[in-house]
């Protein structure tokens, strides 16, 4: 039996030193290339497209983020077969998808304070939004020079 | 297969750039000028990012970073400057 897995992985080193491993690495780049650039056209596709200040919201903020995404995972994918590899990009990577969402709720804030969309509906325990709950001495100050 | 995988990354890029931009120039409220300059942003890092496989160099990541963090920076400082009347109070 022990002679029986040490043919096994024999045969499985075989298998995978005859693999290409540049070829599959240059493959999942291209795979990776498209998606990023399909992803990225989407996104301002829908921002170019949809009707209203919140619908076009959605299109950029997730899908132009997945699409750079993906063209950075290329980017590491295709430094990690030709040359030497980095991981600057995951840097690049993970400061844009911690970003994304909070450029989005501020735009957001911007569209409903500046009642560019339709009027939000009540709350459903408070209130009012937390947006709006200004304290009454910040809304009776005056206004800054 | 890379070359023309790169290609049409170019091309789509360009593309939403200037379809971006469009909604830039074109946008009736303040939301979708700011939106369409934070998907500029975006789409200028993912530039960078094609160009540096282009060229097979490491070089251009530092200003793909400092993109990013200057984007999200002005983004917020708009967002703040719209809402708010002042960026420093």
């Amino acid at each position: 039996m022990i002679d029986d897995l040490i043919g096994q992985e024999e045969a499985f080193v075989a298998w995978l030193r005859s693999l290409d491993a540049v070829g599959i690495a240059d493959a999942a780049t291209v795979v990776m290339l498209c998606a990023g650039a399909f992803f990225a056209l989407v996104g301002s596709v829908g921002l170019l497209k949809l009707d209203t200040p919140m619908k076009r919201l959605h299109a950029p903020t997730k899908a132009s983020t997945l699409g750079v995404g993906s063209l950075l995972l290329a980017s590491m994918i295709h430094a990690y077969a030709h040359g030497e590899g980095s991981v600057h990009e995951v840097l690049i990577m993970a400061f844009l998808f911690v970003t994304a969402p909070i450029s989005a709720n501020f735009i957001s804030k911007v569209n409903l304070h500046r009642e560019d969309v339709d009027p939000t509906p009540p709350p459903p325990k408070d209130s009012t939004w937390a947006t709006f709950d200004t304290s009454p001495q910040d809304k009776a100050a005056p206004d800054r020079p | 297969m890379i070359d023309i995988a790169l290609k049409l990354a170019f091309a789509s890029v360009s593309l939403a750039q200037i379809l971006a931009m469009v909604r830039l120039i074109k946008g009736p409220c303040i939301g979708d000028r700011i939106l369409a300059l934070d998907t500029m942003v975006v789409n200028a890092i993912a530039l960078i990012v094609v160009l540096g496989m282009w060229g097979g160099t490491q070089l251009y990541f530092e200003a793909a970073l400092i993109f990013a963090m200057l984007g999200f920076v002005s983004t917020v400082a708009y967002c703040r400057f719209v809402l708010r009347g002042d960026l420093i109070e």
